[in-house]
């Protein structure tokens, strides 16, 4: 099968017509040297039947998370997600359409943008949102990137609190450009504007947090800012956009960038992607923020309409001198966020984010009394991740959990050698208060304890 | 047609110079403003700033282009049209007048010698010259 | 209220927003609730949370009309050069829909995860067989993505040799806007080379500019103007006796499949557009996955964490392997675009040695039969026996007739029911129009696109004003670009006002 439509017939006319004797012919612009000469070393094909029973027997070595209690969170989560998403989402309307390049046939999508760049806004409390990024780890690097052009410093600032593969990310795109990360650690009790306050120096383009952080607890954002802002370095938050259903905006505690993954906002977690970087900033940025962004006019008979714009940043048209080199970005997701936000309102999204709130305490709360468990970061308020220690490798509790068919949390020895032991629970709405009673139960016996 | 005004002199880069005793007016031609489009935004020097020959000195943005600005002499910017960067349109209604876009202070005016005079310039700027 | 009217187009989600009105059926809270204020404290809280309140009828109301103002390949031809829009298959939907691979959470433990692994494992191996590299990844969420890694990956090569010094990447004129972007965002210096008058690389010019400096060089073959690029033994013999690398944009690898390999003409790594490609969805300007290929020379470089298996067969067991000292690091919060990888497979899996050689034969046919029926009517950018998978033509004969430009041409075609092709692309053709028909297409189809192509060409000379006037048959006419920059309105701001 190759979904070609034309038959034997069509083609001998199209070579008539074209003047060539055969494919062969119009293959010789390929030099003889470079042709390939024998079949592609492929598997066979399959038919359609065949080939969804191959996937399912793939798809069935998984332990796929609807079947299975997941309390993985640690920046990708389980979140509920609504069918209308799906429904919409995937009419080939939206789905099989190129980027907007022509606005008189991309209206749909566009507006779609412009109202998920305007959600955006609303969630973070910022100026302007771009029309998306791939993930909330380049998003990261790229912010990273417009501070130190935008500054001419050459150093960024990243709390050790931020999740360890956003900060490998963007070690990754500094090493390749010639800045410097510097990590700040955070001390015992959980404190990280201490390091930030002697880390800070007039080299330091932007200082980068994680709110609430990779541990799941609450930052002192207000200082993190006022000492960024008093060194003359740019404020730039991760964010959980399900936190913001609860959490004060990072627009109203002065960030400059705002970055977070989106893949909560009504995508599935899909082995960790496709995944949706949002993007947004302060106005002042205008002209320097990277990816597309879609802005309202008018046509020629003054209806309103939409089209991409403020388009000279881009790598089409500035080349070497682009703000970004991004072009394909993650529309279809940031549909999906844009219908998930609309779907869940006002008054949903609050309520998913308290659901999440009340469901990890309660977890927290009961885990917590099991013998020989005890929680790291205690005193810190925290949204719906915790980290606990556990009295043996976490490691090994989880293979016990997974016969239970639970997914236990994320063991942190891995990343933080000081956390051993310790691992990252994470509870969303998903959760009732039977299955975390179920892994409470299940903790325990894998602990040994009765 | 694209007007070129006789008194003026040219750089191969379509910017145009007015010479007034020390001062240098420099804005960019009728010819390149058509060919940009409306231009929508204007990225222009701070005054003080020393540009050599042939620098450049800023952009001039439409919807889809950039065009960068570069310095048809040497000396130091006293003067930038600020005035226009919300009416960006000017450039493109009446760019040898009211769109200019900065006064530099000549420090060689031997450099003029090297721009082109308004015929040389017609045809070079019809011969598609960029 | 906007100053902007609104006539009959679709109203913001935000306008049909009543106070009090809810969509989602949500479950109450079911363990003991303490007052977020306690938990959270009061001054961590948000006042206001401005979302809008409508019904799940008004959500896939408004959606749906909103997709009917979109043209997408399921509903026509959409011959877009470069970014070949393909069908795309719906059982590539199907398989990635599949709880065993969407619900999947990427730190699950590897042992949980063996099919997701040994997809990712046979994947790559099936590109780097159909490019002719040695190895590949797919953590590239883009094909500007893998453009970028693999500048990472050049300028790790050469540091680790201590050639520090080269610091040059040499770019066609006719190259894609990203390759000089992705070079600069990896500190390299641009060096751009003209085009000779076939189209192709200029050899002498790359002679003269290769030198002890040249990091890489960056083409794309099939090149932009749709032509193969038949010295490219020789292009890639010069850099790398140079000692540079040879990057292929792989964006119109379709032209090739199964009949020709970058890995086998002297390219040194490339990337793939899977959504292009591989017929993954476009979704509207993304998700894509733009994974990068690469030959010996660079496989320790690629970004960790790589796939590793062990044993073979039934009893292979796959893992992820982060011991990788030279690998440039990590480019993406974990693996990439899986799903969209999961596409992938079930294309290529649907499709076999033969299947994808059909692709690239039948690719290259289509745009040689539209190319020839539209010789005559536009000018053909360059002279060459036959096109690969495209063909470029230039409306410079109609604008030096009657100012009648290739946005116009573009913007008639809408009226006539078809995505125009791309425009003023390459840079080095003037009033461009690039047409890429791609494989799906059957002759029927492309016959009645010529057809309008053609009358098109009558109506430039006969009434030049209907096409500069066009569209007149889409939801909205030209949009005033200049007032969308000069005065921006790039959110909603009644939702802000308070």
């Amino acid at each position: 099968m190759s979904y070609v439509s034309n038959t034997a017939a069509d083609r001998q006319e199209m070579l008539q017509t074209i003047g060539a004797a055969s494919i062969l012919d119009l293959l010789s612009p390929i030099p003889q040297s470079v042709q390939l000469n024998r079949p592609l070393n492929l598997p066979p094909a399959l038919d359609e039947m065949s080939l969804v029973r191959h996937l399912q027997v793939l798809a069935a070595k998984n332990a796929d998370l609807e079947s299975n209690l997941c309390f993985l969170g640690a920046g990708i989560y389980d979140h509920f997600r609504p069918a209308v998403i799906n429904a919409l989402i995937s009419r080939g309307e939206f789905a099989t359409s190129y980027t907007p390049y022509q606005p008189e046939l991309s209206q749909g999508m566009l507006q779609a943008i412009y109202e998920y760049q305007s959600l955006i806004c609303a969630l973070t409390g910022m100026d302007i949102s771009n029309a998306s990024m791939y993930d909330a780890a380049t998003g990261l690097a790229e912010a990273a990137l417009m501070s130190c052009d935008h500054s001419d410093r050459t150093e960024v600032l990243v709390l050790k609190t931020v999740n360890p593969h956003y900060r490998q990310v963007i070690d990754t795109y500094l090493r390749a450009t010639g800045y410097t990360l510097v990590e700040a650690p955070f001390k015992e009790d959980g404190d990280t504007l201490e390091s930030v306050k002697s880390q800070i120096t007039s080299k330091t383009a932007c200082v980068i947090f994680q709110q609430p952080s990779f541990f799941g607890s609450l930052e002192d954002v207000s200082g993190i800012v006022e000492l960024a802002h008093s060194n003359g370095a740019l404020a730039i938050a991760a964010v959980d956009p399900i936190s913001l259903g609860l959490l004060k905006p990072p627009g109203e505690f002065d960030v400059d960038i705002v970055v977070g993954e989106g893949q909560s906002l009504g995508s599935p977690m899909g082995f960790g992607g496709p995944l949706l970087g949002f993007f947004a900033c302060k106005k002042q940025f205008v002209r320097s923020f990277p990816g597309r962004i879609v802005g309202a006019t008018v046509d020629q008979q003054g209806r309103r309409g939409y089209t991409m714009t403020l388009r000279t940043r881009e790598q089409d048209i500035r080349r070497e001198k682009a703000t970004s080199n991004i072009c394909t970005n993650e529309a279809l997701l940031a549909l999906a966020a844009t219908v998930y936000l609309c779907e869940l309102g006002k008054t949903g999204l609050r309520h998913i984010a308290d659901l999440c709130l009340q469901k990890a305490h309660y977890a927290r709360e009961m885990l917590s009394k099991i013998p020989g468990v005890s929680v790291l970061g205690s005193h810190l308020p925290f949204f719906k991740e915790f980290v606990l220690k556990l009295p043996a490798d976490p490691v090994l509790i989880n293979k016990q959990l997974l016969k239970n068919n639970i997914v236990g949390g994320l063991p942190l020895g891995k990343y933080y050698p000081e956390f051993e032991n310790g691992v990252l629970l994470c509870v969303t709405e998903t959760k009732t208060k039977s299955d975390i009673d179920h892994l409470v139960s299940s903790m325990s016996s894998a602990l040994g304890v009765r | 047609m694209a007007k070129v005004p006789e008194d003026l002199k040219y750089s191969k880069t379509h910017e145009w110079v007015r010479v007034n005793g020390k001062i240098a007016t420099v804005g960019i031609t009728d010819h390149a403003q058509s060919e940009l489009g409306d231009i929508v935004y204007l990225d222009l020097p701070e005054a003080g700033r020393i540009l050599k020959i042939e620098d450049q000195f800023g952009e001039v943005e439409s919807v889809k282009a950039v065009s960068e600005l570069y310095s048809p002499l040497s000396g130091e910017v006293v003067e930038s049209n600020t005035g226009i960067a919300d009416k960006t349109e000017t450039v493109n209604e009446d760019p040898f007048e009211k769109g200019w876009l900065v006064k530099i202070r000549m420090s060689d005016s031997s450099e003029l010698d090297t721009l082109l005079g308004a015929a040389e310039y017609k045809s070079f700027a019809d011969e598609g010259g960029h | 209220m906007s100053s902007i009217e609104i006539a009959d187009g679709e109203p913001l989600i935000f306008e049909k927003s009543r106070t009090g009105r809810t969509a989602a059926n949500l479950p109450e809270c079911d363990v003991p609730s303490i007052p977020a204020s306690l938990l959270l404290g009061a001054e961590n809280l948000r006042n206001n949370l401005p979302l809008p309140e409508v019904s799940e009828l008004d959500v896939v109301r408004h959606f749906t009309h909103l997709s009917q103002r979109n043209y997408s390949i399921d509903g026509g031809f959409y011959p877009l050069g470069s970014c070949t829009m393909k069908y795309n298959p719906k059982v590539n939907e199907k398989t990635a829909g599949m709880p065993g691979f969407a619900c999947m959470h990427p730190l699950q433990p590897e042992e949980t995860a063996q099919g997701a692994l040994a997809l990712m494992y046979e994947l790559q191996k099936m590109l780097a067989e159909i490019c002719g590299m040695a190895a590949a990844t797919l953590q590239p969420a883009a094909g500007a993505h893998g453009e970028l890694l693999s500048m990472m990956m050049v300028h790790a090569y050469h540091r680790e040799r201590g050639d520090e010094k080269r610091n040059i990447v040499i770019i066609p004129d006719s190259a894609h806007g990203t390759n000089p972007a992705s070079a600069a965002r990896c500190g390299f210096k641009v060096k751009g080379i003209p085009s000779n008058e076939r189209g192709c690389v200029n050899l002498e010019s790359l002679a003269q500019t290769v030198n002890e400096n040249t990091a890489a060089l960056m083409l794309t073959n099939p090149n932009t103007v749709g032509l193969f690029e038949s010295d490219i033994q020789e292009i890639c013999r010069l850099v790398h006796e140079a000692g540079g690398l040879v990057y292929c944009d792989g964006a119109n690898m379709n032209a090739m499949l199964g009949i020709t390999r970058p890995g086998d003409m002297g390219f040194d790594v490339m990337h793939f557009n899977l959504h292009k490609t591989f017929s993954t969805p476009h979704g509207g300007g993304g998700p894509g996955c733009g994974a990068v290929s690469v030959q010996p020379c660079l496989e320790p470089y690629l970004p960790t964490p790589t796939i590793k298996r062990i044993g073979k067969g039934a009893s292979a067991v796959y893992s992820f392997d982060t011991d990788r000292p030279k690998s440039v690091g990590k480019i993406h919060s974990f693996y990439g675009a899986f799903l969209i990888a999961v596409r992938a497979y079930t294309y290529i899996r649907s499709l076999g040695a033969e299947g994808l050689r059909e692709i690239g034969e039948n690719a290259v046919l289509n745009a040689n039969y539209i190319r020839a029926r539209l010789t005559g009517h536009y000018d053909i950018a360059y002279d060459a026996k036959f096109c690969m998978h495209e063909v470029v033509l230039s409306a410079n004969r109609q604008k030096q007739l009657n100012g009648v430009r290739a946005l116009d041409i573009s913007k008639r075609l809408m009226d006539y029911g078809y995505h125009p092709p791309t425009n003023y692309f390459p840079l080095i053709v003037p009033e461009a129009l690039m047409i890429e028909p791609t494989e799906t297409e059957s002759k029927q189809t492309l016959d009645k696109f010529i057809d309008a192509m053609i009358q098109i060409s009558k109506e430039a000379e006969t009434d030049p004003e209907l096409l500069r006037s066009a569209p007149h048959n889409t939801v909205v006419s030209r949009l005033d670009e200049t007032a969308a920059v000069k005065n921006l309105d790039l959110r909603w701001e009644p939702l802000f006002a308070e």
